[in-house]
């Protein structure tokens, strides 16, 4: 179990439950729950970690600033349905040949932008990679022939993950085993794998010269490190890793379009994840990305009900209508840089290293 | 020792002037005398021109403010673009009520209205500039990381906040009656509000321009941005100072906010998200902190927006980022790089 973990157990007694929740939660939803929407909600969270986590990489352990993380996420995506939709029959190899061209396209831009960019301040950086970024997301808006403009494409997937297709004539457990829950435990397996990896990536001596790189940068390059070099690598995984959890987003929904992958909202989703979770916690991925995708499905019937009840207070209740939980979650935001910067993952760590003392 | 060279100058000397960089200065000529014989005919040559010269004013109005924040207090406010979205949403205040006087048909009583509603967006952006200052950067000064990260969290907020006093809908924002239209100089059409524009750019270049380089409180933030412990051992209460240009640099973004908003005619709280990459881009290109570079690069990228947009439709829409990568490479710090970065 260490071993699977990479020797970075949860250090926390309730995180341990928290995360043992969450994924048994995530490993036994088909079973659990049923109808599209909860399912739904449970492959979003999968997908949403591995994206959270391998921004972490970046903002966390090397202390980069990067808004252009969602563009890599979206050339994932986009390479498997492009991939799928180019062909009549769906079949894998075209699946896995878009996902190939996807892998590289990601793979030199981020070298490229990494290359031009990485060696100055964080503040140009982060300003580079935003301008890089959203003019990404227009060309791919733009070029409907080519992506499907605004609307995006909706491509079938391989017939063994198709909803028709049944595995076993008979229900298992009150579920059918049909296309569906293949392709909910492909996205699973998949992102376990993912975070896995990024886990062992973090927790290897390369993980700890980019917490050497954040810490002091000058320090690490005196000690004779090729800092820009590592952050070039981190770039070039991190976007590995976002565009591999695109591709699996695009699977699960069959569909790409650029809302869904490449707006700047799925930016700030990827943000206010990190910060609340923790920063430079590979955990505070999973902690955040539960509660911020079940905020976001749920949250918002509570505030209909808040604001149904405000109904006097004008400013009030538009401020609790369902469409501005994000005011909520800014401001929490906000708050959390100052009060908790460690986020819930380090303050939980935190108080159970300081009640063993 | 030889005693003729004198170790310290004679007073009466005049001091060596600062070293005039024209280069970047030329581009904006160069370029669009490159651009005649490729567009080719003249009156269409003149209208893109002025729409692109128009176009840059507004952006170096909204981006002024930015840089000069960030010249001074080394602090780079992502949440500028809510300022923009701000003083677009609160000129509605003064200018959705008062739409009888816009359809006037009289420029003075138009431009009264107009008046009112800017000088009502440039108090509420200061004074929420002022704020955003106190509450949300204060505690974050010399830290990059947090200072991205909790005026990003200050956008959201901000955004959300306009939805929630505003609506979530678009609102239309209709010219005034008597900046309708255009003008015909020859064959070229030039839209009047476009000279409106660039007037009103102009006017705000040249106003910081004196203020920073022939008064005293211009020497003062000067010689803030260069020491400011040195500054304030002298006396001077230089925070103080710079809190006002926060403010001041949120007022300009309010004013260029109101403008943006009558050049594309609706509002939506998202405006400001989509105006802040464009500043941005013009401040990487111009160099961070640098008003004049952000002059030029404004207009260097508008002019460049609105050709390319003429020559090869599905160029322009990289044509911003080609714009940067170009300059970054012949000056990887921008057109004119401040002493800090």
């Amino acid at each position: 179990m260490t071993r699977l973990l990479s020797g970075d157990l949860p250090r926390s007694r309730i995180l341990t439950l928290v995360l043992l929740l969450v994924f048994l939660g995530l490993a036994f939803a088909p079973f659990l729950t049923s109808g599209a929407r909860p399912l739904n909600t449970a492959a979003t969270i999968c997908v949403y970690i591995v994206l959270v986590a391998s921004y972490d990489l970046l903002l966390g352990y090397t202390g980069v600033v990067s808004f252009a993380h969602t563009m890599f996420y979206g050339i994932g995506a986009y390479g498997i349905g492009l991939g799928l939709s180019s062909v009549d029959e769906p079949t894998w190899s075209a699946a896995l040949t878009g996902l190939g061209l996807a892998l590289l396209l990601a793979l030199a831009l981020a070298f490229v932008v990494g290359l031009f960019a990485l060696r100055v301040r964080a503040i140009f950086y982060a300003m580079i990679t935003l301008a890089v970024a959203s003019s990404f997301a227009v060309l791919a808006s733009q070029l409907s022939d080519f992506t499907g403009g605004e609307d995006g494409k909706t491509f079938s997937v391989p017939e063994l993950l198709s909803p028709g297709f049944t595995l076993i004539e008979n229900a298992v457990f009150g579920r059918a085993i049909d296309g569906k829950l293949l392709t909910y435990y492909l996205v699973f397996f998949g992102c376990l794998l993912l975070f896995l990896f990024l886990l062992r990536l973090v927790n290897s001596p390369f993980g700890r010269v980019l917490q050497a790189i954040r810490e002091n940068e000058f320090r690490a390059e005196a000690l004779g490190y090729r800092t820009v070099v590592y952050r070039i690598w981190a770039n070039c995984l991190a976007a590995l890793v976002a565009a591999l959890a695109g591709a699996l987003m695009a699977l699960w929904l069959r569909y790409v379009g650029p809302k869904t992958s490449l707006g700047f909202e799925v930016m700030t989703d990827i943000l206010l994840i990190v910060v609340i979770g923790g920063m430079g916690t590979m955990y505070g991925a999973v902690v955040g990305a539960a509660l911020f995708i079940l905020a976001q499905n749920y949250l918002k019937e509570l505030m209909a009900h808040g604001s149904a009840a405000m109904e006097s207070v004008p400013l009030l209740a538009a401020a609790l209508h369902p469409d501005r939980w994000m005011l909520w979650l800014g401001v929490l935001f906000v708050l959390s840089i100052y009060f908790f910067p460690i986020g819930i993952v380090g303050k939980l760590r935190l108080r159970s290293y300081l009640a063993r003392r | 020792m030889s005693a003729s060279l004198p170790l310290v100058q004679p007073a009466d000397t005049p001091l060596p002037s600062a070293p005039r960089d024209i280069a970047p200065l030329l581009l904006i000529p160069v370029l669009a005398l490159a651009m005649l014989p490729l567009v080719g005919s003249f009156p269409t040559w003149v209208t893109l021109t002025v729409a692109g010269l128009a176009m840059g004013m507004m952006i170096f109005i909204m981006a002024s403010g930015l840089t000069l924040v960030f010249g001074l207090m080394d602090v780079l406010n992502f949440g500028h673009g809510a300022f923009v979205s701000v003083g677009a949403f609160t000129a509605t205040l003064v200018l959705l009520p008062m739409r009888g006087w816009l359809e006037a048909d009289s420029l003075l009583l138009n431009l009264g209205v107009l008046g009112l509603a800017v000088t009502l967006a440039m108090v509420v952006t200061a004074l929420l500039g002022w704020a955003f200052e106190r509450i949300i950067i204060m505690p974050v000064y010399g830290q990059h990381l947090k200072q991205i990260l909790i005026t990003m969290g200050g956008m959201i907020v901000a955004e959300q906040l306009i939805n929630v006093i505003w609506g979530a809908e678009t609102i239309p924002l209709p010219l005034p009656a008597s900046l309708r239209g255009a003008i015909f100089m020859g064959d070229a059409a030039i839209e009047k509000y476009r000279l409106l524009a660039v007037v009103v750019g102009l006017v705000v270049f040249a106003v910081l321009f004196l203020v920073l380089n022939r008064t005293k409180i211009g020497l003062l933030i000067r010689a803030g941005v260069e020491n400011r412990d040195m500054v304030e051992s002298l006396g001077y209460r230089i925070r103080r100072l710079f809190v006002a240009v926060f403010a001041a640099g949120s007022a300009l973004a309010g004013l260029g906010g109101v403008m943006w908003g009558l050049y594309k005619e609706t509002l939506s709280a998202a405006m400001g998200g989509e105006t802040i990459v464009m500043i941005f881009i013009v401040i990487i290109i111009g160099g961070l902190g640098s008003v004049g570079g952000c002059f030029i690069g404004s207009l260097l990228m508008a002019l460049v927006a609105n050709y390319a947009g003429f020559l090869t439709p599905k160029f322009a829409l990289v044509s911003n980022i080609a714009l940067m990568i170009a300059v970054l490479m012949w000056r990887p710090a921008g057109l004119y790089s401040t002493s800090r970065s």
